[in-house]
């Protein structure tokens, strides 16, 4: 296995994008990646997506993007694991590039949902879930997690406003990041008003969904060392972990499994330990996940994730900033490209590319993207080299 | 239309048959045929009581579509007492609050019809605070 190193990264802002289509859009993310990385041409395309079957009605998406850039007869592929289908598509294109199959390789994660009907998308985010014996009996995606929510209190005495200073950084970072689908700050006052969606859950929990797309360019390392002006960054760590699909089915449906071990997986790999993280890319989806990602990859106790956030750990200036650039909440939620912009995001901050929400001196980052309520992580550390 | 994919689960829905582990003894719902817990093959029939308490819930306020007519709706984790964990509806609360621990029994209720008036109903269990103790 060769190192692989992100040349390029493209996307377009998260939003409402009536006027293009899904193939519109991933196109922008992979021109813009291939301007950024300076080639023109890559040997491979992954495709992280999940519901352009049942919201497009079109699947087959490696073919038709790459035959849309000007690709057509190379490599392509759709990969998916629900929420966590864009950093798969990643994870594909640098298991591709670093075996020595594949010289060059492009990851882009792309998802239209404002075209349907909140019910329809609502109903096709379920199946995310298990169909057989947990989406039929009506749960949502937001239900699932608010089930979790409601026990995680229970266990450890938190009330919902202890989870107001997630939301609160989101929005704050998202404000500073002109591809965020919100980039307004939000109060306390706010958070604590916002109607219910699946109690304890509330609106401000939760992250929006949106149109978006975001692609890198992947490549062997030492083709590129020293030759570029900018920081160079690494793929220095990636894993995979999957748990079940059904929360039910969890010994510990507090704890993230997957999360837990494709992290310890991928710090294993990179040389390094949660200590040595500058910042973290959460899948922040919903409030109750950010706290359950920090326990489950080391930066706080089991039960404590919020007291980091109440402690100011998680902002820009504390000792884990998390959701740098909005995060799942303020930056939006386009289900399968969600993993690519944690990823485009980190290579921001690590080549010092973040504007005002940049982190000073940013060298190692953590990205970990999550499938379904925790059945599939995926989680890249990446570094400048 | 959906109906063999509904039918062969009508001895789940309308009974929680599940599976008995010969290897471990672990009750498992529903049937996987791979015991979770010792990996062992499990394909020996196991009827559930349909006893359990509340593991967690929440009230859905936007359901997804099917689902409408019953906004808003109770969906828990039921911890059953044989051990495994199940997701399902709530029903027939009245007024009592419910609470983490409360004991449910399941029942067999409508989940929800497929398509118009026309369509599939589909029934299966949801659970009730335990009527007889």
């Amino acid at each position: 296995m060769q190192g692989v190193a992100i040349l390029g990264i493209g996307q377009v802002p998260v939003g409402e994008h009536w006027d293009k289509r899904l193939v519109e859009l991933a196109g922008d993310a992979i021109f813009a990646a291939l301007e950024d990385a300076q080639i023109k041409r890559v040997e491979a395309l992954y495709v992280g997506n999940m519901m352009a079957g049942q919201l497009d009605k079109q699947s087959h998406l490696g073919a038709l993007i790459s035959d849309w850039v000007g690709f057509r007869g190379i490599e392509a592929m759709t990969v998916e694991a629900a929420c966590g289908s864009g950093a798969l598509a990643l994870r594909t294109a640098m298991v591709a590039v670093g075996s020595g199959l594949v010289s060059s390789a492009l990851a882009v994660g792309v998802e239209k949902m404002t075209d349907t009907s909140p019910r329809e998308t609502t109903a096709a985010l379920a199946t995310a879930a298990s169909a057989d014996w947990e989406s039929i009996h009506g749960v949502t995606f937001v239900g699932l997690n608010a089930l979790i929510m409601r026990r995680y209190m229970y266990e450890y005495g938190w009330k919902h406003e202890d989870f107001a200073p997630f939301s609160i950084n989101s929005h704050a970072n998202g404000a500073l990041n002109p591809n965020a689908r919100f980039q307004s700050p939000i109060t306390k006052e706010i958070y604590l008003k916002a109607p219910m969606i699946a109690d304890p859950i509330n609106l401000m929990d939760a992250s929006p969904i949106g149109d978006g797309a975001a692609a890198a360019v992947v490549v062997p390392l030492d083709l590129v060392k020293g030759m570029n002006h900018r920081p160079l960054v690494k793929i220095a760590g990636s894993a995979v972990a999957t748990d079940s699909l059904a929360v039910h089915d969890r010994h510990d449906p507090l704890w993230l499994t997957a999360a837990e071990k494709s992290a310890r997986v991928a710090y294993n790999q990179a040389g390094i330990g949660p200590d040595e993280v500058d910042f973290f890319e959460i899948h922040d989806a919903f409030s109750i996940m950010a706290a359950l990602s920090l326990e489950a990859c080391g930066f706080a106790e089991r039960g404590q994730g919020p007291r980091l956030a109440l402690e100011g750990e998680i902002t820009r200036e504390g000792s884990i900033p998390i959701a740098t650039l909005g995060g799942l909440k303020a930056r939006g939620h386009p289900v399968g490209a969600t993993g690519m912009y944690q990823v485009v995001e980190a290579v921001q901050q690590l080549r010092g590319e973040a504007g005002p929400a940049q982190i000073e001196g940013a060298k190692i980052g953590l990205t970990q993207n999550i499938g379904g309520s925790g059945a599939t992580v995926i989680s890249h550390v990446l570094m400048t080299e | 239309m959906d109906i063999p994919r509904h039918w062969r689960l009508n001895k789940q829905r309308y009974a929680l048959t599940g599976e008995v582990c010969p290897h471990c003894q672990a009750k498992i719902f529903p049937p996987r045929d791979v015991c979770p817990e010792c990996g062992g093959e499990a394909k020996t029939e196991f009827g559930f009581s349909g006893k359990g308490e509340i593991y967690s819930y929440t009230n859905i306020y936007n359901a997804p579509e099917g689902y409408e007519e019953n906004i808003p709706y109770t969906v828990a984790l039921v911890k059953l007492e044989e051990g495994p964990m199940i997701t399902a509806q709530l029903t027939d609360l009245g007024d009592q609050p419910l609470e983490i621990g409360m004991p449910v029994e399941m029942i067999t209720r409508k989940i929800r019809s497929d398509g118009d008036e026309r369509g599939l109903l589909i029934y299966g269990y949801k659970f009730r605070p335990l009527v007889s103790a």
